[in-house]
């Protein structure tokens, strides 16, 4: 490897760099404090860094990663998400866990993984970066080991992600058995040779499709999402919503341009068909649900669904649409949940709609932000949700998907039903007089950032837009 | 600049309202009221200016602001003001003002939420009427939207969150839809010209194909007449108009529905114009049924605001018959019949609130025999009572006669129906003085009658709706002035 290789990567080495000094950090003394400010300090190392790399020529390093804009706006995403996932992370852990530092190390490297993803080009770096994910996010769910359903969640996780990973790696086994290639051009190169694709790679396909489906939570590979969201720490919950689903997502584009995916209609109706039944399964499940995690989880399987929509019908409007409402959905996301975070004490989780009841009237603010955050999932203008809705609904009208179009319609107002009555119980009055508790400032302050970002995306999208423009252009 | 700044007048002032509540409890209701009072004076001023014909020749357009949005899509802040959208403003701000004013009282618990409410509702309502980019159209049609849920669902009656729900869903499903037409028309017109734009203007003479142009019609149609209300998408109407605090019926009645009429005038007739007239005797019928359903309905109501709620069905009925008949009279009759009902259906959810207030119920049958308690708010009463089954001298009855009239030429037989809901409205509208006012009282009651501010609201409809009955010239000579786009485009 050349310098300019490993200039090239430097975000990532320092994040993985990060994650070595946080061990010896945590051998040294324990202090929360100290681990969470390093911690801090190494994401915003990273996006520094990752301000003063070259943007405009894609720079490969063979054979395993491409670092292209795509790869560099996407790994400053993925670092904001983990940024603002830290500053909520703090207080939520310090009311909990005796042995709060190791959640840093494994959020560090978790975060590796998914650098790792969004810049590979390879089945190896793949495989890699998927499984530096998967097995720090293991430690990451079960993490409040105390509680019974954080450790459920972590078994669960560890069993499905397993398996979804023994299917991705057999998948990829097939296809390179037949094709001999590993990198992803190559394959797309060793497809357009074929006329009817043999068995095998037909196989490898199927079963790669399960692989990443399980990882974005899309239906019917999605059963673990809810289980996951609900025992999983908090912000790990946030962390696995933007995070692990974003990371698959931008390698899913990826793949799916350098084998030329958009030619295979047999591949395009699989994925249509996944994204109706994630978006009915999805908005469908989350009416019945009277746990707010649940239901957020489920809003998420479906917005997936929304994604896919906007995938699936290619070209560059639908390529900028799915960048731009995954931007949106990462903010929302995010605030979302550390509203949740936010509110929980030491013994519970803020998780029961009662808990929302007369929130507008005990911590304006949160309850504002909250509106604002579920307001944007339900689309409604002057949030970012409602422009990246509008940029899906263009995206789709123009590659004329009706019948996607006309599903998402009748799911959109599906979906209204619950966000509303999450806001409608905010509004409930108050049974008795307003306590009011101290909020951590840090995660107000995160909380506060992200409400100002919806909002300025919802009203002036014009500059983001442009920037993802630009960014689909130098990719070609 | 004007434009921008009737919009941005009512929104800052919100978040002033919101604010000024930390300082005193009163202080929302001063700002709002001072805000609506200000765009009112600015808007009356304008009209005065613009009354001078030297304005009108050329094109139409009184006032046009522009500025780049989302040049990615060809979106822009588009605001443009002919007659049509000058009337609908100074409306606005003459029922905002008044909707301050009728929760002087009323309205006790967090004063200053609720004002910005009410301020974020009536800029959303100004947008709409204003824009003239399709997609800020479609934004502000949005922005109107969760401020109302929330005036309904925080400040409303009993039943009030699923009031508040429905109407949302109801509104939110048409809205979609409607947002899938113009998206289509958008991508239509570029395969056309090769250029990507929301503007009102350009999309207005885009040559697309029959079909498409048919389906397209429809998306808006159902978003407008859903608010509207007609016939069989009425439904979210009375539970939403009974549930609403006075400030937000008002609003609703007065200018919201509003948004739907002015809707199928501004967009559907003229981007439309073939597919209207292949839809129009279907929507005539629709528009007759509304109007003699509606009025059946009413009659058999127990409750005030539900009874009001089921004229506005009616009313609004006239709209529709008159839009789509494509003549100047039916058109100057649909203009005049915006307003008429927005200050006559507006007094009355006024009274409705004022009896609430003194009695606590808004049950017909257990009321009766006021007039001796409360002779002031009887005559008032009856005035709007008489203008709203279209008693010659005050404005509805310019309005429907317009309408009537110009209906003629073009559906006989729906206008033959259509008419007959004037004698319903006669049999509604009594029953209401009968019940209240007249007939035996049940108790002996000594209340209060209108107090200085409550005349303060009620005398500046009265003086409106008499002199839209007897003068109504300045009117429908400024509608008429927004006609033409119209009436060329349909004249075909």
């Amino acid at each position: 490897m050349s310098a300019s290789d490993l200039l090239s990567l430097l975000p990532l080495l320092i994040i993985s760099g990060s994650a070595v000094i946080a061990i010896l950090l945590v051998a040294i003394r324990r202090n929360h404090r100290v681990m969470h400010a390093f911690t801090v300090f190494a994401f915003i190392c990273a996006l520094v860094a990752l301000y003063f790399q070259p943007y405009a020529v894609p720079y490969v390093i063979a054979p395993l990663f491409v670092v292209d804009a795509f790869a560099l706006f996407n790994t400053g995403l993925i670092l904001l998400a983990g940024l603002s996932v830290l500053f909520l992370s703090y207080s939520y852990f310090e009311q909990r866990e005796e042995r709060k530092e190791e959640y840093y190390i494994l959020l560090l490297l978790a975060t590796v993984g998914g650098m790792v993803l969004v810049i590979s080009q390879h089945f190896i770096s793949l495989f890699l970066g998927l499984e530096t994910m998967s097995i720090s996010l293991y430690g990451l769910i079960a993490y409040l080991r105390a509680r019974e359903r954080s450790d459920e969640a972590g078994i669960k996780y560890l069993l499905l992600a397993a398996l979804s990973s023994a299917f991705l790696l057999f998948g990829m086994a097939l296809v390179y058995a037949e094709s001999g290639r590993m990198d992803f051009t190559g394959i797309g190169i060793y497809l357009k040779t074929l006329h009817a694709a043999p068995v095998a790679v037909v196989a490898g396909f199927g079963l790669m499709v399960i692989g990443v489906g399980f990882k974005l939570g899309i239906v019917p590979f999605h059963m673990w999402a809810p289980d996951i969201y609900e025992g999983a720490p908090l912000p790990v919950a946030a962390y696995i919503a933007t995070v692990s689903k974003g990371s698959m997502l931008v390698l899913l584009m990826r793949f799916y341009r350098d084998i030329n995916g958009y030619e295979y209609t047999i591949l395009w109706w699989v994925f249509a068909i996944i994204a109706m039944a994630s978006m009915f399964a999805g908005n469908w499940l989350a009416l019945l649900q009277q746990n707010v995690k649940r239901l957020l989880a489920y809003s998420s399987i479906a917005h997936m669904g929304y994604i896919l929509i906007a995938f699936l019908a290619g070209q560059e409007a639908g390529q900028e649409a799915v960048i731009f409402y995954l931007v949106a959905y990462v903010i929302t996301s995010i605030g979302a949940f550390g509203v949740l975070a936010l509110m929980s004490d030491e013994k519970n989780d803020a998780e029961n709609l009662e808990d929302f009841s007369g929130l507008f009237w005990r911590q304006p603010w949160l309850a504002a932000i909250f509106t604002g955050m579920l307001l944007s999932l339900a689309g409604i203008p002057l949030t970012a949700g409602f422009i990246g809705k509008f940029y899906v609904v263009a995206a789709g009208v123009d590659a004329e998907l009706w019948l996607l179009l006309v599903l998402l319609v009748i799911n959109s107002v599906i979906g209204l039903f619950y966000y509303i009555r999450l806001v409608a119980i905010m509004f409930q009055p108050l049974p008795g007089p307003a306590v009011r508790r101290r909020m951590p400032f840090f995660g107000i302050f995160a909380l506060s950032a992200l409400m100002i970002l919806l909002l300025w995306l919802g009203v002036y999208p014009s500059a983001l837009i442009t920037v993802i423009r630009d960014m689909m252009l130098t990719m070609g | 600049m004007i434009l921008l700044a009737f919009i941005l007048l009512p929104i800052l002032g919100a978040f002033v309202a919101w604010l000024s509540s930390a300082v005193h409890r009163s202080a929302p209701r001063w700002v709002a009221l001072l805000v609506m009072l200000a765009g009112l004076v600015l808007s009356a001023g304008l009209w005065w200016q613009v009354q001078d014909d030297v304005y009108f020749v050329g094109d139409h357009w009184l006032r046009t602001f522009e500025l780049p949005w989302m040049p990615r899509f060809g979106i822009s802040f588009s605001l443009a003001l002919d007659g049509l959208s000058l009337l609908m403003v100074v409306l606005t701000f003459f029922l905002g003002a008044l909707s301050v004013m009728v929760s002087w009282n009323e309205i006790k618990e967090r004063v200053g939420f609720f004002h910005f409410n009410i301020l974020f509702v009536l800029g959303g309502i100004v947008g709409v009427f204003l824009t003239m980019d399709l997609f800020l159209f479609y934004f502000f049609w949005e922005v109107m939207l969760i401020p109302m849920y929330f005036l309904i669902g925080i400040w409303g009656h009993a039943n009030r969150t699923y009031a508040a729900f429905k109407f949302f869903l109801f509104t939110q499903a048409g809205g979609l839809l409607m947002l899938l037409s113009i998206l289509g028309l958008y991508f239509i017109h570029h395969s056309l010209t090769g250029t990507f734009t929301f503007s009102y203007f350009e999309l207005l003479h885009t040559q697309m194909p029959l079909e498409a142009n048919r389906w397209l019609m429809l998306g808006f149609l159902i978003a407008f007449i859903v608010k509207l209300p007609a016939f069989p998408f009425h439904t979210w109407l009375p539970d939403a108009h009974t549930e609403a605090p006075t400030a937000g019926s008002v609003i609703l009645a007065g200018l919201l529905l509003k948004t739907g009429a002015y809707g199928i005038l501004r967009f559907v007739i003229p981007l439309f114009p073939e597919a209207s007239h292949y839809f129009a005797p279907a929507i005539m019928l629709l528009g007759a049924i509304g109007i003699l359903y509606g009025g059946k309905l009413a009659y058999a109501q127990t409750d005030f605001k539900r009874l009001v709620a089921y004229t506005s069905v009616s009313h609004m009925g006239f709209v529709l018959v008159g839009a789509f008949a494509f003549n100047a009279l039916a058109y100057q009759g649909v203009v005049m019949q915006m307003i008429t009902h927005g200050i006559s259906t507006g007094a009355l959810f006024m009274i409705a609130g004022s009896l609430y207030e003194r009695l606590h119920t808004r049950e017909l049958d257990r009321m009766g025999g006021l007039w001796p308690a409360l002779p002031k708010m009887g005559v008032v009463t009856m005035i709007f009572v008489m203008a709203s089954l279209g008693l010659p001298g005050l404005g509805n009855f310019i309005a429907e006669f317009l309408i009537l009239a110009g209906s003629w030429q073009a559906a006989p037989w729906i206008t033959v129906a259509a008419t007959i809901g004037l004698v319903v409205a006669t049999i509604y509208s009594l029953r209401i003085m009968q019940k209240v006012f007249f007939g035996s009282s049940q108790r002996e009651y000594t209340l209060p009658d209108l107090s200085l501010r409550e005349m303060l609201m009620m005398v500046p409809l009265i003086i409106a709706i008499i002199w839209l009955g007897v003068y109504p010239q300045p009117v429908i000579n400024v509608a008429s002035r927004a006609m033409p786009s119209v009436a060329i485009h349909s004249s075909k």
